[in-house]
């Protein structure tokens, strides 16, 4: 018997899965042609894109429905066919993915907006203010499960603090001081999900779930027992007001959008770089990733696995309240019973399709915002569509996130698995 | 750095781990702590590295009394451990690992982008540790992961290194290189100890070895000199015979052909490429190779348990590539999984329902979609007392019992059924060696009886205590079939990728 | 893998490696020594006790320190403070007494003989609880085989779509009307929960992420059917169903004002016939054996995926019978709220009974008797209901985390599991 050495052999590849691309393509197809077939010839669609004072006022763009529709599909078309080659290279395929659904709106946009007129930055604005709660409650997700603890009572945290922010502001006839204290109200909800998931390993979805039960049961019992009571005492907060940043918010379309808004919205986008800057540049981030990826390998380094889970889910729980007071401070004023109507459980779906990274998160966010306005949009110009089906949209995208045709998704190596020391 | 452990105890319930242990680690030595699966060799390190609280006893450095409240204590004094499973985080680069727990930090706590990286070149370079500092951890080989672990305790200037089973993973060839990089921090004055129960090695490497039996040290400044059977004996604490009674081989037909099996990840990468060979009745084909070269997932395609393959595997007649694990079983191929705990036992099931879990479906277990438990308890009872199960009843929960107890268990359920083939991966791992006498037994028993067996080991000594033939896999091909006349450095120049000839 | 004691927990790169749930073993009654059982129930039986316990003393704080009575009290606490501690006893006491007289038995009317008045209470909890008992059902199920189902709500909803078409849409003999309801709701809740199941067996989708986001789109699915010419009541704009034909609704069991119904029989039965599926058959071996280790079910040949889809398939159709005791029971009209809440209170339901068809029973009765006295409790002392809340989110709180009922009642007890249901996201 001999033996001789040899090259290490080449490792095999199989060929690429064409899944994603000609999806990308079937759609475009598809739905393009509805929207080209359904759009009236012989109407016109009105884009407005004006909002208050800006800079230079744009004009509107007023153009064949027919046309239109069939323009923009035709480019969701040619992103798709741009995938197919970035594809057998194995590059990524976020930005074809990205002009296919934008061209895909523009195209249902021409379509349903025939013989009406479409407020293109009144949309978008709406869809932004729609998303801050979503912003918060999903950064809140990616700090908690970051740091490896599942993060379902989004939910309760945002009402907590909704709740708090109102009758705080109210009772010191303060906005801002009830600024201040909802994120108190998000905090101590998260301490209780911290302590049971990190002291007493009770599992985190369970907790989540029925933490959120007793947010709901303690925000309207002290609801039934306070705040209707006496409504003027209790639940009658000032709203925050607008602030127009100066310059910025007259520049057109962006302007009205981000810059001419209440402080929360500015909040939100100092919260979104702050977790993301954290999160990826410092110390404190490092650790926290490795306790929520391989706390073993933190604890053999010295590391407190629970203290810092703690501590992470505490800090996004107080993240969650803030966003939780948009609902009252920052919008309507008054607290209402459940009045986070699920989108703790939106923003837990953004965490997701944002797979875990807090821009991801963010732009997850912002779409699912803007598939809410656009059906708020859409029931004023009278649409084909169901507002139920626009209302489905986020959900049915999560789950299509979840079942990987958007590309797999993977969670923290160690999400929702309690740490005991042996 | 002089590490002296005085009178060490440490309980676990009844259990007692280790037993007033004393023993002294001198720098400029490289000592080695001998003793089998479950002598309380682990245990003794993780209390010296702070994970574990002592019942009794103390640790001295340089002659100083210290205590460990963690292992953040323990790095402190300057003990570095390499541990059996890395510890480190996967999606991490090298350098984010090398630096986790020790950053070097600016202004509010930002991580200094270039320290950490600068940190392992500078280490890398010293002792001739290569590794590519921005590379990320899982995209790995093992032998590589294993020195950013050496880095990382090497940065956070450790006197004193503590390596765990450290070469469980690697090939020979990388086992020799891990052995030049030990001794060059030997040279340079550190002080390391090893942890094994491979006798070979400490022979070559060690200058002084310690031997710990059921959480004693029974022996203390051992010469590597002493012979391998010596050695054995003092591990085990009696004669062990290091070779099987193996009666000629009756080779039948064959049973199981393998041809051109390929399985893919789920990137589309192959895991095993294109592999062929033949299993006959009667004779045991042992898989031999470094952990990670494709043996796990072949033996899962085989068993059906893995979606992603293609070629042929014919059991008789048969083609069982594709049908269902259940259909595979049911055909008379028996499966030790390679993980007993993780994919063999319910833990929380009694061993009763245990035995009989890839049978429930069938008479007399259950009728008519009915469960008869009764006969299952019965039949429990009586696999416990003909597999030798040390458990008091078939009523105890798997997870009460020992390694060793629970692999006979799963043992029992494969061959009280009635098989064809069996396919045994790394059945003794972790076992004591009364436990590895058994199993090696029972499978001989197999092969005696026309079963054609297939034992995937990565130890050696097992290949050649079990082997009719030889199948060395490298990076997802058969390097080679061998006979087991083959040498012990032929087999691991296979095992690193040369091809026979 | 080391086999040096104590096990070391299991560190491979692949991370997630964990050990699997220790379910609670009465089910493996036949097996287990007879003194053991005896030893876990009791433990078990003690702590859920003193959760409840626990619970209540929480609650009765929450309702002291919000009564408007005790306030006002406390304003001269320092004048008169015995003023304020028989507001709180008198807060406390009306309240609690109001709640358990309104689950189980009114005193006042047995004593001037109003029979049918009195057993009203108790009438209430049954109906109240049928639901709960069903839906409770439709969440432990999936439990043994390791899946955590949140989207009974949804399971519901979509149920109560054919239910309805059925009850309202058909004319059948009265009897097999009603059967014929029954089953297509459980068929159409059937149906929604096994898309769950679908989805985990074939591409790994986590229950937890796509029974939520199923929830919601079942919600706004029979918002939408509310409003088609095919299933909105004549006449209406408002979303709401033709009222349901006599023949497929349940009968009542007593009647003279009791809203029980038959309904409650049928959660029994359901009860049994699930307690039976998972001891005594091959499904139920299989669904605890992947449930207990999905790893382990694999290996021994089991098809992880069709068991995930059975359970989900079995408890779909469990909402399906838990909606139809509000369809063809107390509402006898499909609307958008029809559901409730009763959706995710099964969860509370289904932890509270530990995951066991008669811990559910159990469990159900308990949360359904909170939920009718809590309503005569609001009625006549005006302790709002969602105190309710509070006491079933608290009681689930600590019976999830024995370790911590034990610390509070200074008890000794070796550290018992908590309750473990998913693990982490991956799949």
């Amino acid at each position: 018997m001999s033996v001789t050495t040899r090259p290490v052999p080449q490792v095999r590849i199989a060929p690429p899965s064409f899944k994603r691309p000609l999806i990308m393509t079937l759609a475009s197809l598809v739905l393009g042609s509805i929207f080209v077939l359904l759009a009236p010839a012989d109407q016109q669609t009105t884009f407005v894109f004006n909002l208050g004072d800006t800079l230079v006022a744009l004009p509107d763009w007023v153009v064949s429905s027919r046309l239109a529709a069939t323009g923009f599909a035709l480019a969701a078309l040619a992103c798709s066919a741009i995938a197919w080659p970035i594809n057998t290279r194995r590059g990524s395929l976020f930005f074809p993915a990205v002009g296919v659904g934008f061209f895909l709106v523009m195209s249902f946009l021409s379509w349903v907006g025939a013989d009406e007129v479409l407020p293109v930055t009144g949309l978008l604005q709406g869809s932004l203010l729609l998303a801050v709660p979503l912003v918060f409650g999903a950064m809140a997700g990616v700090l908690s499960e970051r740091a490896g603890v599942i993060n379902i009572n989004i939910e309760g945290q945002l009402l907590v603090g909704a709740f708090l922010g109102a009758v705080v502001g109210s009772l010191l006839a303060n906005a801002y001081l009830g600024l201040l204290a909802a994120p108190v109200a998000g905090a101590l909800m998260g301490l209780l999900l911290a302590v049971f998931a990190t002291r007493y390993f009770v599992d985190q979805v369970v907790v989540g779930v029925v933490l959120n039960v007793l947010a709901v049961g303690l925000t309207g019992f002290l609801y039934s027992r306070f705040l209707t009571e006496d409504a003027d005492l209790w639940n009658n907060p000032e709203v925050l007001p607008t602030i127009a940043v100066p310059v910025l918010s007259e520049i057109p379309i962006l302007g009205p959008i981000l810059f001419d808004q209440n402080v929360i919205v500015y909040l939100m986008y100092v919260v979104v770089v702050a977790v993301q800057v954290a999160l990826f540049k410092t110390r404190w981030g490092l650790r926290l990733r490795s306790v929520g990826e391989h706390p073993e390998a933190a604890d053999s380094v010295g590391i407190r696995v629970n203290r810092t889970r703690f501590r992470a889910v505490v800090l996004a729980g107080a993240v969650a309240g803030l966003g939780g007071a948009f609902f009252t401070l920052g919008s309507v004023g008054a607290f209402g019973r459940e009045m986070t109507a699920g989108n703790g459980f939106i923003a837990l779906a953004a965490v997701i399709f944002g797979r875990w990274n807090p821009i991801g998160a963010l732009a997850a966010a912002l779409l699912f915002g803007f598939a809410d306005n656009l059906q708020n949009v859409l029931s004023i110009i009278g649409s084909p569509i169901p507002s139920q089906f626009l209302l489905m949209l986020p959900y049915v995208v999560t789950i299509l996130a979840v079942v990987g045709l958007v590309g797999k998704v993977r969670a923290p190596g160690a999400d929702g698995i309690p740490f005991k020391k042996s | 750095m002089r590490l002296e452990l005085r009178g060490i105890t440490k309980r676990f319930g009844d259990l007692v781990a280790n037993d007033d242990i004393s023993v002294t680690f001198e720098p400029g030595q490289i000592h080695a702590l001998l003793g089998e699966n479950g002598a309380g060799k682990s245990t003794l390190m993780n209390v010296l590295y702070g994970l574990l609280t002592p019942d009794a006893g103390e640790i001295y450095v340089d002659g100083e009394p210290v205590v460990f409240g963690d292992p953040a204590g323990a790095i402190e004094a300057g003990i570095g451990m390499v541990h059996q499973h890395f510890m480190l985080v996967p999606v991490f680069s090298v350098a984010e690992n090398v630096e986790l727990g020790a950053e070097s930090v600016g202004a509010f706590g930002f991580l200094k982008a270039q320290s950490a990286a600068d940190a392992v070149r500078r280490v890398s370079s010293e002792y001739g540790l290569e590794v590519d500092p921005n590379a990320i951890v899982e995209d790995l080989p093992v032998g590589i992961q294993q020195r950013v672990e050496i880095i990382k305790a090497l940065t956070r200037e450790a006197e004193c290194l503590i390596l765990d089973e450290p070469t469980a993973v690697l090939t020979p060839q990388e086992t020799d290189e891990l052995l030049t990089i030990i001794r060059g921090l030997r040279d340079a004055g550190k002080t390391i100890v090893m942890i094994t129960h491979k006798l070979r090695e400490v022979r070559e490497a060690a200058d002084v070895i310690t031997v710990i039996r059921r959480g004693r040290v029974v022996a203390e400044s051992v010469s590597p000199q002493t012979s391998q059977s010596q050695l054995a004996a003092l591990m085990v604490g009696r004669d062990v015979s290091l070779v099987v009674d193996k009666p000629e081989a009756a080779v039948g037909d064959e049973v199981l052909s393998v041809s051109e099996l390929s399985v893919y990840d789920v990137t589309g990468r192959a895991l095993v490429d294109s592999v062929s060979f033949q299993v006959r009745a009667g004779e045991v084909l042992c898989i031999a190779g470094v952990q990670g070269n494709g043996q796990s997932e072949l033996v899962e395609a085989l068993v059906g348990l893995h979606e992603r393959s293609s070629g042929a595997v014919s059991l008789g007649e048969v083609r069982i590539d594709g049908a269902s694990t259940k259909r595979i079983l049911d055909m008379g191929v028996g499966y030790v999984p390679e993980d007993r705990e993780h994919d063999g036992l319910v833990g929380s099931f009694p061993l009763a329902h245990n035995m009989v879990l890839d049978s429930i479906n069938e008479q007399p277990w259950s009728r008519f979609g009915l469960i008869d438990y009764a006969k299952i308890n019965k039949h429990g009872a009586d696999l416990i007392e003909q597999f030798d199960v040390r458990a008091r009843s078939a009523d105890v929960l798997a997870a009460t019992l020992s390694g060793g107890n629970k692999q006979k268990v799963v043992l029992a359920r494969e061959m009280s059924r009635s098989l064809r083939v069996l396919i045994a991966s790394q059945p003794t791992r972790g076992l004591d060696v009364g436990s590895i006498e058994f199993v090696h037994r029972q499978i001989i028993e197999a092969r005696q009886s026309g079963v054609a067996v297939i034992v995937v080991s990565t130890e050696l000594d097992e290949v050649y205590a079990l082997a009719d033939r030889i199948a060395v896999m490298y990076a997802g091909t058969i390097a080679g079939i061998v006979d087991p006349g083959i040498s012990r450095d032929d087999l691991g120049l296979l095992m690193a990728g040369a091809v026979a000839s | 893998m080391s086999d040096e004691f104590p096990p070391d927990p299991s560190t491979g790169l692949s991370g997630s490696k964990t050990t699997d749930t220790l379910h609670p073993p009465d089910e493996l009654a036949g097996s287990l020594t007879e003194a053991l059982r005896r030893r876990v129930l009791t433990m078990n039986l003690a702590v859920t006790l003193l959760a409840v316990v626990l619970a209540l003393a929480i609650g009765a704080v929450l309702i002291a320190v919000s009564s408007p009575s005790v306030i006002e009290a406390a304003g001269y606490f320092f004048a008169r403070p015995m003023d304020t501690f028989s507001a709180i006893w008198n807060s406390v006491a009306s309240a609690y007494s109001a709640l358990f007289q309104g689950a189980l038995l009114d005193v006042d009317e047995l004593r001037e003989g109003n029979i049918a008045d009195a057993f009203y209470p108790i009438s209430e909890t049954l109906t109240v609880s049928a639901p709960l008992i069903l839906a409770g059902l439709a969440v432990a199920i999936p439990f043994r085989a390791g899946l955590f189902n949140i989207g009974a709500q949804g399971q519901m909803a979509f149920a109560a779509i054919g239910g309805g078409l059925v009850g309202f849409g058909l004319s059948l003999p009265a009897g097999l009307h009603l059967v014929a309801s029954l089953l297509m709701a459980m068929i159409f809740g059937a149906f929604w929960a096994g898309i769950v199941g679908f989805l985990k067996a074939k591409t790994g989708a986590h229950e937890v992420i796509t029974t939520i986001m199923l929830n919601y789109i079942a919600l706004f699915f029979l918002g939408w059917v509310l409003n088609q010419d095919w299933f909105q009541r004549e006449g209406r704009n408002d979303p709401i169903s033709p009222i349901l034909n006599e023949t497929a609704t349940f009968p009542l069991l007593f009647g003279g004002g009791l809203r029980i119904h038959l309904g409650i029989l049928v959660a029994l039965g359901a009860v049994i016939v699930v307690w039976w599926m998972l001891t005594k058959t091959i499904t139920g071996f299989r669904i605890q054996t992947v449930g207990a280790n999905s790893a382990a079910a694999r290996t021994a040949g089991m098809n992880v995926g069709r068991v995930w889809i059975i359970a989900m398939l079995w408890a779909g159709a469990m909402a399906g019978l838990a909606v139809s005791m509000n369809v063809n029971g107390t509402d006898k009209v499909v609307t958008a709220g029809i559901v409730g809440n009763i959706g995710f209170d099964a969860i509370t339901v289904a932890l509270l009974g530990r995951g066991s068809p008669f811990g559910v029973l159990g469990a159900g009765l308990l949360i359904g008797g909170l939920r009718a006295g809590g309503l005569a409790m609001q009625a006549s002392t005006g302790t709002p209901i969602d105190i309710v809340l509070v006491l079933q989110a608290l009681i689930v709180l600590f019976i999830a985390a024995p370790a911590l009922v034990r610390s509070v009642f200074r008890l000794r007890g070796k550290t018992a599991e908590s309750l473990t249901i998913a693990k982490g996201w991956g799949s």
